[in-house]
């Protein structure tokens, strides 16, 4: 039985402007131990999928289908029956880790606070594990960080802090959503490569939302391409990378910048724009920028269907274009 | 150079150092500090009580030799240690309508600007409603149905400024649930009492603090206004408001009863909004 198993979730967002479509039908499975990685465009619906597992969406969201986590459906929980799972089962490590930490607060009183409001403790003992997931997250010098406020701390620094929150209670499943687009590469590599050594440490499985395949390649062990707010392709690391089927997914590895390209070649974009999620169209909504379309694409949207065992598409046409 | 040999400053912290920049500020903050004590302690060191009449020296200017610093009054009451016993009384409405409505104000906002949605507009609407009460009808009704009482005053005075003080901490609020640190205390399973305590109260601070010193004075003069129209404290105590409005009657022939009592509030208001002055640069991020 996975840890999550999301089915046919759709999410929508009331505007003024209309109904927001940002998720539609998506089906995902996060298996114990296992690393998933979602890629696609900013708009792709990928955060907001991940947000509605959680019951974190805006008041003008709903979202409906199946979240099932250990065997417990998550949709319609009330919110504090919610909050007994966040933080303490599922944890979420954002994008922007100066802004993710209260100005206010000393990092020290916000740490504990993650582990008080969970676990009841004497007093020592809350500074001892504080000071202990700090050193998990390899911060220099942990208990001197206790007193310090956030804006003492570099973007990398606040990251760990982040991510030794998140932890501090222990949980299945991380969701670390874009966790290294607000960092510079090099700490880029040091948060990936932490993350993937605290996922041993703590036997974490952890979903990986992010916008670069090169960071979700770093980590995963099955990748799901979304795309207008449906699942575009879903399959291990290597039916992804080496045998995409789908076209957007090829598009997308198209435009990765290649050191072996030849000085002044420009890099590669996939045209057009992506879809509003406003105004879907009725059929794929890849149509538009797709080079290998044919007619059956802008009558049905296409479901997923299988490629091989643990490989799916949504596309209508068989085989690689 | 190790991290802990560095004293970590709170954003607070930092905010009071650059407050201290401004010489100004800091003065009128002494100021301040200054006429608190001298209002509780001088009485001590006079001779006079607030109500005690001395028959010798009835409307008789300053003058050292007798001990009337001030002068007297009509009654021959003394004007120094009527002043103080006023500036107690001013400074006591100032403070309590200010903590009253800073109270009330961050409280209410705060939890309407957070939750949200029906709750949010029932409790603007009591807002708005309590807004369009006439003060001074509220204030006389008040009267009318307990008498007049110094409590009262306090009363009247905290239920008009805490609606402000609502409505501009629950529009920082609105903008404050927004920012990722929020959604950040959400997902790791914090209850809405501590988001608001927690996390959202503190990053009031700066606003709730500026705004308070604006409230003080604000208080004042409306203690003033009440007294004024003799709503306020009642003889033989007094006010800066009630001295003010004696001396007024009496500037041609008696000008010191005008002139001190309007000396010692003019100074305080003035110091009170320097204050806020200071407080806001100092909060303000771009004046780094």
């Amino acid at each position: 039985m996975p840890l999550l198993e999301v089915t046919d979730l759709n999410v929508r967002f009331e505007t003024t402007q209309g109904e927001v479509h940002a998720a539609t039908d998506v089906c995902l499975t996060v298996e114990r131990g296992q690393t998933l990685g979602i890629v696609g465009e900013s708009g792709s619906g990928k955060t907001q999928t991940m947000m509605s597992v959680l019951g974190l969406l805006a008041a003008n969201g709903r979202a409906w289908g199946s979240v099932r986590f250990d065997d417990k459906e998550l949709l319609g929980l009330d919110e504090d029956e919610l909050n007994e799972i966040r933080g303490r089962r599922i944890s979420v490590v954002f994008q922007d880790p100066m802004a993710s930490l209260n100005p206010y607060r000393t990092i020290g009183s916000q740490l504990s606070e993650a582990l008080t409001v969970h676990e009841e403790l004497p007093g020592g003992t809350v500074r001892r594990r504080c000071v202990d997931i700090l050193k998990a997250v390899r911060l220099s010098e942990p208990s001197a960080r206790l007193g310090m406020y956030p804006h003492e701390l570099s973007g990398g620094m606040c990251q760990r802090v982040m991510i030794a929150m998140a932890l501090i209670c222990r949980p299945d499943l991380l969701i670390a959503d874009e966790p290294t687009s607000a960092l510079d590469v090099t700490i880029q590599a040091e948060i990936l490569a932490l993350l993937a050594e605290l996922k041993d440490i703590f036997d974490l499985s952890i979903v990986l939302v992010s916008h670069d395949l090169g960071v979700v390649a770093e980590l995963s062990d099955h990748v799901l391409v979304m795309y207008g707010g449906q699942v575009m392709e879903y399959g291990t690391l290597t039916d992804i990378y080496k045998r995409a089927q789908h076209p957007y997914t090829l598009g997308l590895l198209d435009s990765l910048p290649r050191t072996t390209a030849a000085a002044g070649e420009a890099l590669r974009a996939i045209p057009g724009d992506p879809p509003d999620l406003i105004h879907l169209p009725v059929g794929c909504p890849f149509l538009s920028r797709c080079p290998h379309r044919i007619g059956e694409c802008e009558k049905t949207r296409p479901g997923l269907k299988w490629v091989e065992q643990e490989h799916l598409k949504a596309c209508h046409l068989d085989g690689r274009p | 150079m190790s991290i802990q040999t560095r004293i970590s400053l709170s954003p607070g912290a930092t905010i009071w150092l650059r407050f201290t920049r401004n010489r100004v500020a800091v003065f009128c903050l002494g100021v301040l500090v200054a006429m608190f004590i001298v209002t509780i302690v001088a009485p001590w060191f006079s001779p006079y009580t607030y109500d005690q009449i001395d028959a010798n020296y009835m409307h008789a200017g300053p003058d050292l030799e007798t001990g009337h610093l001030f002068g007297t009054d009509l009654l021959g009451r003394d004007l120094f240690v009527r002043t103080m016993h006023g500036g107690r009384i001013s400074l006591m409405v100032g403070l309590v309508a200010t903590f009253v409505s800073l109270f009330i104000g961050v409280l209410w906002g705060s939890i309407a600007g957070y939750i949200g949605g029906n709750l949010d507009h029932f409790m603007m609407r009591v807002v708005d409603v309590l807004y369009a009460l006439p003060f001074v009808f509220f204030a006389i009704l008040l009267m009318v149905f307990f008498g007049r009482n110094i409590i009262l005053i306090f009363v009247a005075i905290g239920a008009v400024n805490w609606l402000d003080m609502a409505r501009i901490v629950r529009g920082q609020t609105l903008s404050l649930k927004e920012r990722p640190f929020i959604e950040a205390a959400r997902a790791l399973g914090l209850s809405n009492r501590r988001i608001i305590f927690g996390h959202i109260v503190p990053n009031l601070f700066g606003v709730v603090v500026v705004y308070s010193t604006l409230i003080v004075p604000q208080a004042i003069l409306l203690e003033s206004f009440l007294s004024f129209l003799g709503l306020g404290v009642s003889e033989p105590m007094a006010s800066w408001g009630t001295l003010v409005n004696d001396g007024r009657n009496e500037m041609e022939i008696a000008p010191w009863l005008l002139f001190y009592p309007s000396m010692f509030l003019a100074a305080t208001l003035f110091c009170f909004l320097y204050v806020g002055d200071g407080l806001r640069d100092a909060l303000d991020p771009r004046s780094r």
